[in-house]
């Protein structure tokens, strides 16, 4: 046990103290007591920081079950770094956001605080695991947290339904995930990433190499809201504020986005990797940005611009894949894909992670998070407004804000796409760079309509419950951290370059790299007058203009969007789902035992038929058959006539003397065929049980009496003659394929050497084979058990009284 | 010649039941059917006895007697249900 792994598992075992700490300390916000320790993680996680910068990494195994190769293997490197430091510092911030931001005396806050913890934990773990089953264990946790956490406000009809939907779609991905790691488990033999790495280049022709990304990839889509999986995230929004700023905008969805990039190594060089990251990456860019312009609520436009976003990092990591193909790092331009993948995912956290408190802000002085309801809301919260304008300006792209360089260099890289000589990209690579700029024009639109419509505008008091006023300070505190973040990264982006940026790529990029070497990441705010200063300014002329003119074009909204919103298809599913299988299971399983038994037999049948005709394994042969007597021959035709003559009887009662008399007959045959034992017994059953048929006949209801012959079923007849069939056809072959000779001799010889007896079955019976009749004898007596039990014990009527 | 007056007496015994079974199920009445059926069982006995000269064994000379228990107790269980209408009275008058 390291320090490593106490600090991943720091959270949870926190998590159980917390209520402890709720309920003995009331007057104190449960919060304080959670405040310290992400905080310290988060030092104790900048100390590894020199370690990664040299290109080292820091590996800490525990066993857990070795003997399926499941180790608790913990290791830092550039990635699991960047991703353990944005988890604990903006968890920090969010915790003290949320201590501000839910009352003490309202709100559950043990749940609310040990769900959090628990998702801390889960997303350490997930991005410090080296193991993939333990990344999945952790992975599964995050999904388990984040449905608590959504679900927070429990009595919420609106919050159980985000909470089940996100529920669905995540763990359904991370069930894809684990179906790719044990594809990757049967290639390579282990579950360790780091191994599995060195054995990429060995499995990228492997038959499964193809369904192991695809499981991967679907595992990493859900998670992080890609088209067209991205429905669950706005209904998530009915988290508490904290939650969503936390989960859903810097880390859990950053959890699919983690995934890719640790994956690149080992997919990274297969087109279809390039192909499907890159394109729905893109993809879900241009939808999300799209339809994040259409929402009301701020929340809304948060989660579908989040959506946005990270479709941009995708579709980064996706041509960032392409720098695989060429095996040397100078001059390697699709590198510059990574740089700005990592890079801007360090800026969203920041930004929308100010944005999100923001939001919140206003939601808690105003009482409503609806643009149509707020506006002039600027001179109230000034602060609120200065850290919104910063923060949307970052999401736009606009200098000097860190959203600005990491926005040029996404379109650096989209332009790189469309020269790269691989898969026809000249011809079609065309469309990433325009579908990009036209994302971030309606990026640009968003973001100004949040804030401008917030805080700008009419102030409208009779809309509104409360009387705006000023956030209190603790409130602002996280935001302002975050706003200052988003202000120093864009002023000084160079801090981030060597420290995180490098390192995180020589994670994703390793085989690049040669001994000693790291990438040279360098982000200037000045590179001439290229194409993506031209295609900034792009944006900004044509946002400005959309924006001013919005109310007019708006309107397209009604018609188009609903009938593409995937939530509808979802419902959709959802209930066709459950109605369709309700009915199905109401077709088949109709309660009568009749159809029950017609299933069974014609299971019987097909399978049997199936079996014996495909492994051709009907025989028949005559060699070992004796010669038939004439008593055997009178026999089988009475028995074979008191059969038929059951079927057709008119009274019940014929039927049961029939059937007593093809018993008797059957003892006829015991006798015939030298089974005087067997003979006794059944004459004896025989007659006891035709007398209890006849004693059931007895004491038929009067009412239902009817004297009918059965009814002639075509279905019932073709089953009934189709069991005889394979039964009869089964019996001939197994009799024809006698494989060896039958133990009987033994018996015979020893029968009364052995045990002193002359009578061989009984002998059998009681010495040879006792056992079997001592349980015989206890079925016998469960039997009467029973039916003395039926008679007697008669509760319902005692009770009827 | 033993074989065969024993074969011609099975064919006899199962004629006879042939005629038996006619009775039990043509027979007027439910007493009809049941003498029909008691004389069926000792139908059954000769048959046994006879097969066991054939197969020239004595191990079925427990079903005979069997079988004439059987016929018995059967005759006077229908006999007392035509009678009584039950079979095993409840309360017992001493």
């Amino acid at each position: 046990m390291s320090f490593l792994h106490l600090a991943i598992v720091a959270p949870l075992i926190l998590s159980i103290f917390i209520p402890l700490f709720y309920r003995i300390f009331r007057q104190i916000h449960a919060g304080w007591f959670v405040l310290p320790l992400p905080i310290l993680l988060f030092v104790y996680f900048l100390t590894f920081l020199p370690e990664t910068m040299s290109g080292k990494s820091f590996i800490e195994m525990i066993n857990w079950i070795p003997s399926l190769e499941i180790n608790f293997t913990a290791k830092v490197d550039g990635l699991g770094l960047l991703f353990s430091l944005l988890i604990t510092g903006i968890g920090a911030l969010v915790v003290l956001y949320s201590i501000y931001y839910l009352a003490k005396n309202k709100e559950k806050l043990n749940n609310f605080y040990v769900y959090l913890l628990l998702f801390m934990a889960a997303m350490l773990g997930v991005v410090l695991s080296d193991n993939l089953i333990v990344m999945y264990a952790f992975w599964e946790l995050t999904s388990f947290s984040s449905f608590l956490l959504i679900g927070y406000w429990y009595e919420r009809d609106k919050s159980r339904y985000g909470a089940q939907k996100s529920m669905l779609i995540t763990v359904f991905g991370g069930l894809a995930m684990l179906g790719g790691i044990i594809l990757l488990y049967i290639m390579t033999g282990t579950f360790s990433f780091t191994e599995i790495m060195s054995q990429a280049n060995e499995i990228f022709n492997h038959a499964l190499f193809v369904p192991a990304l695809l499981c991967i990839l679907l595992g990493a889509f859900t998670k992080s809201a890609q088209f067209p999986f991205y429905i669950w995230l706005p209904d998530a929004m009915e988290a508490p504020t904290p939650v969503s700023a936390y989960l859903h905008s810097a880390t859990m969805v950053k959890a699919g986005i983690y995934l890719v990039a640790r994956f690149t190594p080992v997919f990274g060089e297969h087109f279809l990797w390039f192909l499907l990251v890159t394109s729905v990456g893109i993809l879900t860019l241009i939808w999300g940005s799209v339809f994040a312009v259409k929402q009301t609520d701020l929340k809304a436009i948060l989660a579908f611009s989040t959506v946005s976003q990270l479709g941009l990092i995708m579709s980064l990591l996706g041509a960032g894949a392409a720098a695989l193909h060429y095996e040397f790092l100078d001059e390697n331009i699709y590198t510059v894909a990574v740089t700005a993948a990592i890079f801007h995912l360090i800026n969203h956290a920041t930004f929308k992670g100010s944005l999100f408190m923001a939001a919140g802000i206003v939601d808690h002085e105003t009482g409503t998070r609806d643009i149509r309801k707020l506006g002039g809301i600027m001179h109230f919260m000034p602060i609120t407004f200065t850290i919104s304008i910063i923060g949307a300006f970052s999401m736009a792209g606009l200098p000097p804000f860190n959203g600005f360089l990491s926005k040029e260099m996404f379109f650096t890289a989209m332009v790189h796409v469309t020269e790269m000589d691989i898969y026809n990209l000249e011809t079609w690579g065309i469309l990433f760079p325009v579908l990009a700029w036209i994302a971030s024009v309606f990026t640009f639109v968003y973001s100004m309509i949040l804030v401008f419509k917030t805080f700008t505008g009419k102030h409208q008091p009779e809309k509104l419950d409360k009387k705006p006023h000023e956030a209190p300070m603790g409130l602002l505190i996280s935001p302002i951290i975050l706003v200052s973040l988003v202000i120093i990264f864009g002023l000084f982006p160079n801090l981030l370059s060597d420290s995180l940026i490098s390192p995180a790529m020589a994670s994703i990029l390793p085989s690049l790299l040669g001994a000693g070497e790291e990438f040279k990441v360098h982000i200037s705010f000045w590179h001439g007058p290229t194409i993506e200063l031209f295609m900034t300014l792009g944006i900004i002329i044509l946002g400005l203009v959309l924006y001013k003119t919005h109310f007019r074009w708006k309107k397209i909204y009604k018609g188009i969007p609903e009938k593409l919103a995937l939530n509808r298809f979802y419902d959709f599913v959802l209930e066709g789902l459950q109605s369709v299988s309700y009915k199905l299971t109401n077709t088949y399983m109709n309660g009568s035992i009749r159809s029950y038994l017609v299933y069974i037999f014609a299971f019987l049948i097909v399978i049997l038929a199936a079996t014996l005709f495909g492994k051709n394994a009907f025989m028949f042969s005559t060699s070992n058959v004796s010669s038939i007597g004439v008593y055997e021959v009178a026999l089988a035709i009475l028995v074979v006539l008191g059969s038929i003559c059951i079927l057709f009887a008119k009274s019940r009662m014929t039927s049961i003397i029939l059937l007593g008399a093809v018993g008797y007959t059957v003892s006829l045959f015991y006798v015939l065929f030298r089974a005087p034992d067997l003979a006794l017994t059944q004459l004896v059953i025989e007659t006891i049980s035709v007398a209890l048929f006849l004693v059931c006949f007895y004491h038929l209801p009067k009412l239902r009496k009817f004297e009918t012959r059965m009814r002639f079923r075509l279905i019932n007849a073709l089953i009934s003659v189709g069991v005889g069939a394979i039964v009869t056809l089964i019996a001939l072959s197994a009799h024809s394929s006698k494989l060896f000779d039958s133990i009987s001799k033994y018996y015979v010889e020893n029968t009364y050497t052995e045990a002193a007896g002359k009578n061989m079955v009984n002998v059998i019976l009681v010495d040879f084979r006792g056992f079997d009749t001592l349980f015989e004898i206890t079925v016998l007596a469960i039997a009467s058990l029973g039916i003395f039990g039926m008679i007697k014990l008669r509760l319902n009527r005692r009770k009827e009284g | 010649m033993i074989e065969f007056i024993i074969r011609l007496a099975l064919l006899f015994c199962s004629i006879s039941m042939l005629g038996l079974i006619y009775r039990v199920i043509k027979g007027p009445s439910v007493a009809d059917r049941v003498i029909a059926l008691d004389a069926i069982g000792v139908n059954l006995v000769a048959i046994t006895a006879l097969i066991s000269i054939v197969l020239s064994s004595h191990a079925f000379l427990e079903i005979i007697l069997l079988i004439g228990i059987l016929a018995f107790i059967g005759t006077v269980a229908f006999a007392k249900y035509l009678e009584k209408g039950v079979i095993i009275e409840r309360e017992r008058n001493h």
